[in-house]
């Protein structure tokens, strides 16, 4: 049997080296390949105090996670495209627009 | 020490060497292949606490559409390998010493957590997708549907900023 606390403390870990891929990373896609990282490490969260309880809610959360993820993709692809298309770079720091 | 933990531990590794190498991989395509790993690597450990319905969904939509997209994508654009800059190694001294800080917090609070969180996963149990689909089509189910609504924006959105523009 594996402890529940082995799983929690892996998905802390997944959690902070997708923090730590955002924070390092330049390339936007690389950036947003991150961002699921995140969401995957929650998940496996969700699904361990799920199984521990003996309630399904978490893995019906995770359902929805994996909806809302699918969707972010799909759109934050689409403005990748743009950005890309406008700039003629995938690095984050040549899309500075807004900087004073 | 028991099977389950035997398995337990190389999945884990498997998840952690991807994640490392997503950060380290310079092109990203590599890092896409990276992240592949380690879905698969949690597909495996969902399958071990027995919550198959939500391994296959994770294999299905995690691995097969959305990395595609993103394999896609990174074709698409002929995305070269990444340089790096000034900002980068600033990003570097910095955020790794407060993302490591991040973990170890989060890794310490779970560790000194109170007994629920320290009871063991049952190998064997496995939830039931008959039970996930009571619980999604019944108590869920206003949510089930804003999803799918979710959804059809964001395909809406996709085609709209993506949809070469016509210039008329």
């Amino acid at each position: 049997m594996v402890p529940t606390h082995y799983y929690v403390i892996l998905s802390a870990v997944l959690f902070g080296l997708g923090v730590i891929a955002f924070i390092f990373k330049r390339n936007i896609i690389t950036i947003f390949m991150s961002i699921e990282l995140m969401l995957n490490a929650v998940n496996l969260a969700f699904v361990a105090f799920s199984q521990v309880w003996h309630r399904l809610d978490g893995q019906v959360f995770v359902l929805f996670v994996i909806v809302v993820a699918a969707a972010e993709a799909a759109v934050g692809l689409g403005i990748i495209i743009m950005i890309s298309r406008n700039r003629k770079s995938l690095n984050v720091e040549n899309v500075d627009l807004l900087k004073l | 020490m028991n099977a389950p933990l035997i398995v337990f531990f190389l999945l884990a590794a498997m998840c952690v060497i991807g994640a490392i190498s997503l950060i380290l991989q310079r092109h990203p395509i590599h890092s896409a292949l990276s992240l592949i790993v380690v879905m698969v690597a949690l597909a495996g450990l969902y399958l071990l606490m027995g919550a198959e319905f939500v391994a296959a969904v994770q294999i299905i939509v995690y691995g097969g559409a959305i990395m595609v997209l993103f394999v896609f994508v990174i074709m698409l654009l002929n995305a070269g390998a990444e340089e790096r800059t000034n900002l980068s190694k600033l990003a570097g001294t910095a955020g790794i010493p407060l993302g490591v800080a991040l973990t170890g917090l989060l890794a310490a609070a779970v560790a000194r957590s109170q007994d629920a969180v320290h009871a063991s996963v049952q190998s064997g149990a496995t939830a039931p997708t008959k039970a996930i689909a009571n619980l999604l089509f019944q108590d869920f189910v206003y949510p089930f549907e804003l999803t799918s609504f979710l959804i059809l924006v964001a395909i809406l959105g996709a085609i709209v900023l993506a949809a070469p523009r016509s210039e008329t």
